[in-house]
């Protein structure tokens, strides 16, 4: 059966959901292999073990991501010439799509992002993306070279199946050419003890209308178990940070249940939101345009109402 | 130094828009405009010129596109850019990310001796965010890409990134691609100055033979994935919307949370 190639996204060997996602995707197109290229595979070799991985290759090599997306993209090319893969399948966030990007160019392969889903047309990878701010679903194909996709997070559910997972050391060599935008400090996101933006299932977000007091949005999204996002104008306001934001310039979110609270809903926001299953949005503003999209909307002030609704969610769960 | 900014023609997000028969995005029957997220890199390489008074800097828009992309060119020169090149080829209709970058390194060549290459965040329509690393893979330059912050002496760039996991610091030196998101800084409008001396700028228009690029390496029939289909997603319908009233609407959500098994 063909491989196909799993880039691992990791943050200090601990995988992060969507790359078993992409696991799950990889197993119907042929036979998941996954790369990983950093320092210790130990622990990530058992995630992949248990999401289907058959085979593990680990490129031990710390000093790569002391550099910007250019080494894992040699890396990867030269993975694809040992292997000959039906696909390599990377996370959609921004150093994915670039190594995608650079990879593309290498190998003369065609190159499609931000996939929502990836079905295979006998052993040929059809994708699914949204565009034009979630307005239009296209499908498509790679026509020549090896396919290269990057696939967005939930766009799958990631089984649990056993692998073999074998492990095989590769060797890489990477050029100078390749080291020369260099990461000199980076500073880990401060977890904040609720799920992930793009991952979660339910997702409450504020805007300009909160005025600054994050706190009715925070308490409603922790009584749902929900992540917390929030408009630009939000951000640029300084009351959260940039990794909060869902719109055109920050993150897609695509969850079951989407909260808008004091958020106008301008098309850059919107394009970040509107493929969630379930829209509301707590608005004092009846003309708001989020309006127009919600599937529950609540006309009044965001500081009376979400309280209140943390309460009576609250004494529900009981 | 020379500085070239690669600016793209989009169709206006806030009008209708929509693909063709042929599944290409229609740029012609729809009002079109700078991509709003390239005026963030003219700002930035306006402002890096301001810093470094006393350097003589030269800057050019660059753009791949059809004949209206002149619209595009015309509003970086009315915001202070001081040349445009507009690439413009009825064989480039259609191109994907590769094609596209393929021509815009060409076009870098030909302009030569560019020492600062800056790009976008992400092109508006397309918004794949891949066409700055193709660049830097195609010139051989470092790539120190998504800057939502920037810093320089001399020759060496600093700026921030935030990614998903981390916010990096990332170091690269000239001649490199620098792409910049949307946090470095509104962008500045046009002056009637700016306005009344673009219209003296130097503005060329390179035809795909000027650079020495094949008609066939580009194209909708050279593009290396193919849409198979487009689909208009269908509207959403409006659901209930309440007017809160003394708690009302609190009730009335958590009814709906609970209707729905949210909770
Ligand atoms: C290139 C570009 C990229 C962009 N990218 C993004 C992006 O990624 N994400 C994004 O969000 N935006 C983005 N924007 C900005 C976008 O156009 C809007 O400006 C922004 O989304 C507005 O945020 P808002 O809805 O919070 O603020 P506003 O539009 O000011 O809306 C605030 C809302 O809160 C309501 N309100 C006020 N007080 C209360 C209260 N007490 N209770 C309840 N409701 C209240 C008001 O009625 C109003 O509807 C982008 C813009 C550009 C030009
Ligand atoms: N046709 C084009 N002409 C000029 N610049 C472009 C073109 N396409 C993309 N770019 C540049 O590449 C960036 C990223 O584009 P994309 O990869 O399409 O999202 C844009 O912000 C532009 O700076």
């Amino acid at each position: 059966m063909t491989e196909i190639l799993v880039l691992v996204d990791h943050v200090d060997g601990a995988v992060r959901k969507p790359t078993l996602e992409l696991l799950t995707i990889a197993r119907r197109l042929g036979e998941p292999s996954a790369v990983f290229i950093g320092a210790d595979a130990s622990q990530a070799i058992e995630s992949l073990k248990k999401y289907g991985a058959e085979k593990v290759y680990v490129v031990d090599d710390a000093d790569m991501a002391t550099y910007l997306v250019a080494p894992k993209a040699e890396a990867l090319q030269q993975l694809v010439e040992k292997t000959s893969p039906g696909a390599v399948l990377i996370s959609s966030n921004a150093e994915g799509k670039e190594i995608a990007a650079r990879l593309a160019v290498k190998l003369d392969s065609g190159i499609i992002t931000d996939a929502v889903d990836v079905q295979s047309d006998g052993g040929t990878p059809v994708t699914t993306q949204s565009v034009f701010a979630g307005n239009f679903t296209v499908t498509a194909k790679v026509t020549q070279g090896t396919p290269i996709i990057t696939v967005k997070p939930n766009a799958a559910t990631p089984e649990a199946v056993d692998g073999a997972a074998t492990e095989e050391k590769v060797e890489v060599s990477v050029s100078d050419g390749a080291k020369t935008a260099k990461i000199i400090k980076s500073e880990p996101r401060k977890a904040s003890g609720r799920p992930e933006l793009t991952e979660a299932a339910i997702v409450v977000s504020g805007g300009r209308g909160t005025g600054g007091n994050f706190e009715p949005v925070e308490q409603f999204a922790d009584s749902l178990g929900a992540a917390v996002g929030a408009s630009r104008a939000a951000v640029d306001s300084g009351w959260m940070p940039h990794a909060f934001q869902v719109g055109q310039t920050g993150k897609t979110v695509s969850p079951q249940l989407y909260v808008a609270a004091g958020i106008s809903g301008a098309i850059q926001h919107r394009a970040g939101m509107q493929t969630s299953k379930t829209i509301i949005a707590v608005n004092k503003d009846e003309e708001a345009p989020l309006f127009e999209l919600v599937d529950f909307g609540v006309v009044g002030d965001l500081h009376a109402v979400l309280p209140a609704a943390t309460e009576g969610v609250t004494e529900r769960k009981g | 130094m020379n500085i070239v900014v690669c600016v793209k023609y989009v169709p206006d997000a806030t009008a209708e828009r929509q693909f063709e028969s042929d599944h290409t995005v229609d740029r012609v029957g729809v009002d079109g405009l700078l991509s709003e997220l390239d005026e963030y890199a003219v700002e930035q390489a306006l402002q890096l010129r301001e810093k470094r008074d006393g350097e003589e800097i030269e800057i050019t828009a660059l753009c791949v596109g059809p004949e209206q992309a002149t619209d595009a060119i015309r509003k970086a020169l009315q915001m202070g850019v001081d040349k445009g090149v507009h690439v413009v080829d009825d064989a480039i209709a259609g191109s994907d990310s590769l094609a596209t970058s393929l021509v815009l390194a060409k076009a870098v060549e030909k302009i030569g001796d560019v020492d600062l290459v800056m790009c976008g965040m992400a092109s508006t329509d397309a918004s794949m965010s891949v066409v700055p690393a193709m660049l830097a893979e195609r010139l051989g330059l470092p790539q120190v890409t998504f800057a939502s912050a920037v810093e320089s002496q001399g020759e060496v760039f600093r700026v921030r990134r935030d990614g998903d996991t981390a916010t990096e610091i990332v170091e690269g030196r000239l001649p490199m691609v620098l792409s910049v998101t949307d946090q470095t800084g509104e962008a500045r409008y046009p002056s009637f100055k700016g306005i009344m001396a673009a219209k003296k700028k130097p503005l060329e228009s390179w035809s795909l033979s000027d650079l020495g690029v094949d008609a066939e390496k580009v194209g909708l029939s050279a593009a290396w994935s193919a849409v198979e289909d487009t689909e208009a997603r269908p509207p959403r319908s409006q659901g209930e919307i309440v007017t809160d009233e003394d708690g009302s609407g609190a009730k009335a959500l958590v009814d709906f949370l609970a209707s729905k098994k949210f909770i």
